[in-house]
């Protein structure tokens, strides 16, 4: 019967042939490709022994960063919440009492600043928001846990030691390290 | 009555209106922006100067254009004047200048500021103003004043617009604050941080279009666009106890005024509403405030769209773009 669109296949299911039917040229070729495959060079690495070196702009687990003088660089002003698509930033914020100069930069700090591991999806836009140069996302890897409630990472986490800084300069723009050389801007001092 | 013509657009006035009025009567793109001017404050105006617009012609009887850019909040409109607020490349000059003169000794620290969000300062230099600043001396700076137990005052912020004096002036008995000094050291202050405790002094927090005068009370307590605000009234003996309520869950972290679309309040609310009742059960709740969309705190900010309104400004819109494109209208607004 001849089809009405005239698009169907007709299949035909030809008898193998002699050389085909023995199946020992097919076996002697895919033993040929796994020869060849054992002489090249690997994809794989042997993880735990041997690191990848990560893209500069990798986008990793988050820091807060401090100042030059070691004071904490952010303010709390609920940016990166706010641009934050999957809502996994929670902040609250603090009056900055006399004598605490040396530990926070401006006069509110963030006395909690929580990130949901879980839900975060280190797209980076609370790196973009921030006004203060005061989170980053970095080359380093959240790690895994057992439990869900290791996954919420308070200030204890994410704001680097005053003795071992997080280096993000390699992740900064040529005209964020050009803006940062005009001292007179009160950001820079 | 007169006839005025702003940006092409003609409406007719009772006389002695100001042009800012006539273009507020009108609405839209066309309303200069204000700073000092308050409907509700006699004699304020004229001093920020961010409404300046171009007279094109006089009146009817001269049509010669005004020589100088006027500041609209403060003149009068004439019989047939000719107005040019965003058509003429002037005015727009001009205010871009405005803006620069009034960041120039502002700190520009919206992130730890509380009125980021709903500051006029913020709107208008993201509207006007340059990203980068031009101003190399040492900015002024003050160190942050308690007037009160319930007021915050940054005189860094502050614009010198003077409506803070006028609330103090007209909305209460004794003014315990003002202007002190002259010029550029020109700054708010009261002798010897004299406490301000009268019962409607708290509206100075409401008229400060920048985040000088800020509620002590919702000091740091959230960003104002994390907040959910809430239309509520209560008896007041005082004042009409007519609100919006900013909230958190069931937190009330602020209680305000009700603003209208250019920032302004018509009905003032005594100190104990706006600091003494921060419970949700002290307030008959009307509904969510509704919030413009362009506004930071839309954000998260969910109301039941009012369908009817929505249509109207669809068809409204649909009829504008007909007008224009038709050409039946030689005044519409090309621009």
């Amino acid at each position: 019967m001849k089809s009405l669109t005239g698009r169907a296949k007709v299949l035909d299911n030809p008898k193998m042939t002699f050389k085909e039917r023995i199946y020992l040229p097919a076996i002697i070729g895919g033993i040929t490709i796994t020869l060849r495959h054992l002489f090249k060079r690997k994809a794989t690495i042997r993880y735990p022994e041997e690191k990848r070196t990560f893209s500069p702009v990798w986008r990793g687990m988050h820091v807060l960063k401090r100042d030059d003088n070691g004071a904490e660089r952010c303010t709390a002003c609920g940016l990166c919440a706010v641009a934050c698509p999957a809502e996994a930033i929670t902040m609250t914020a603090a009056e900055r009492k006399p004598g605490e100069e040396k530990l926070y930069r401006e006069e509110k700090y963030a006395a909690t600043y929580e990130i949901n591991m879980l839900r975060c999806i280190f797209c980076g836009l609370c790196e973009e928001a921030c006004p203060k140069e005061a989170i980053f996302l970095t080359d380093r890897l959240v790690s895994t846990d057992y439990a869900r409630d290791g996954f919420i990472y308070g200030k204890d986490k994410l704001v680097e030691p005053v003795d071992k800084r997080v280096d993000v300069s390699k992740r900064q723009t040529p005209n964020v390290l050009e803006f940062k050389k005009i001292k007179h801007y009160r950001h820079n001092r | 009555m007169a006839k005025i013509t702003i940006d092409g657009i003609e409406t007719e006035v009772p006389d002695g209106t100001t042009i800012l009025n006539a273009a507020r009567q009108i609405g839209g793109a066309i309303v200069p922006p204000a700073m000092c001017y308050y409907t509700s404050l006699q004699q304020s105006g004229g001093k920020c100067r961010v409404c300046l617009v171009r007279v094109a012609q006089a009146s009817a009887r001269d049509p010669r254009p005004l020589p100088k850019l006027v500041a609209s909040c403060s003149t009068p409109v004439q019989d047939g004047m000719i107005v040019e607020n965003i058509t003429s490349p002037d005015v727009l000059e001009a205010r871009k200048g405005v803006v620069e003169f009034l960041l120039i000794n502002h700190p520009l620290d919206c992130p730890i500021c509380d009125q980021a969000g709903e500051c006029d300062l913020q709107d208008l230099s993201y509207a006007h103003g340059l990203a980068t600043t031009r101003y190399e001396e040492e900015r002024r700076t003050f160190e942050p004043i308690d007037i009160g137990d319930k007021i915050k005052l940054h005189m860094t912020r502050c614009i010198l617009c003077y409506r803070c004096t006028y609330v103090a002036d007209q909305l209460t008995d004794e003014r315990r604050h003002g202007v002190l000094n002259r010029g550029d050291r020109a700054e708010i202050g009261t002798y010897i941080q004299k406490a301000i405790d009268n019962d409607f002094s708290g509206n100075m927090i409401d008229v400060c279009p920048v985040g000088a005068l800020t509620d002590r009370t919702f000091r740091f307590k959230s960003r104002v666009w994390f907040t959910r605000p809430l239309d509520a009234h209560r008896n007041c003996e005082k004042c009409c106890g007519k609100v919006v309520l900013w909230t958190k869950g069931e937190e009330v972290l602020r209680v305000t005024a009700r603003k209208d679309k250019y920032g302004e309040v018509h009905e003032f609310i005594c100190n104990e509403c706006r600091f003494e009742h921060k419970n949700l059960s002290d307030w008959v709740v009307e509904g969510p405030r509704h919030i413009d969309r362009h506004s930071v705190i839309s954000q998260n900010h969910y109301e039941k769209i009012n369908l009817v309104a929505l249509k109207k400004e669809i068809e409204r819109q649909i009829q504008f773009q007909k007008g224009r494109t038709n050409g039946n209208n030689p005044n519409a607004l090309t621009a």
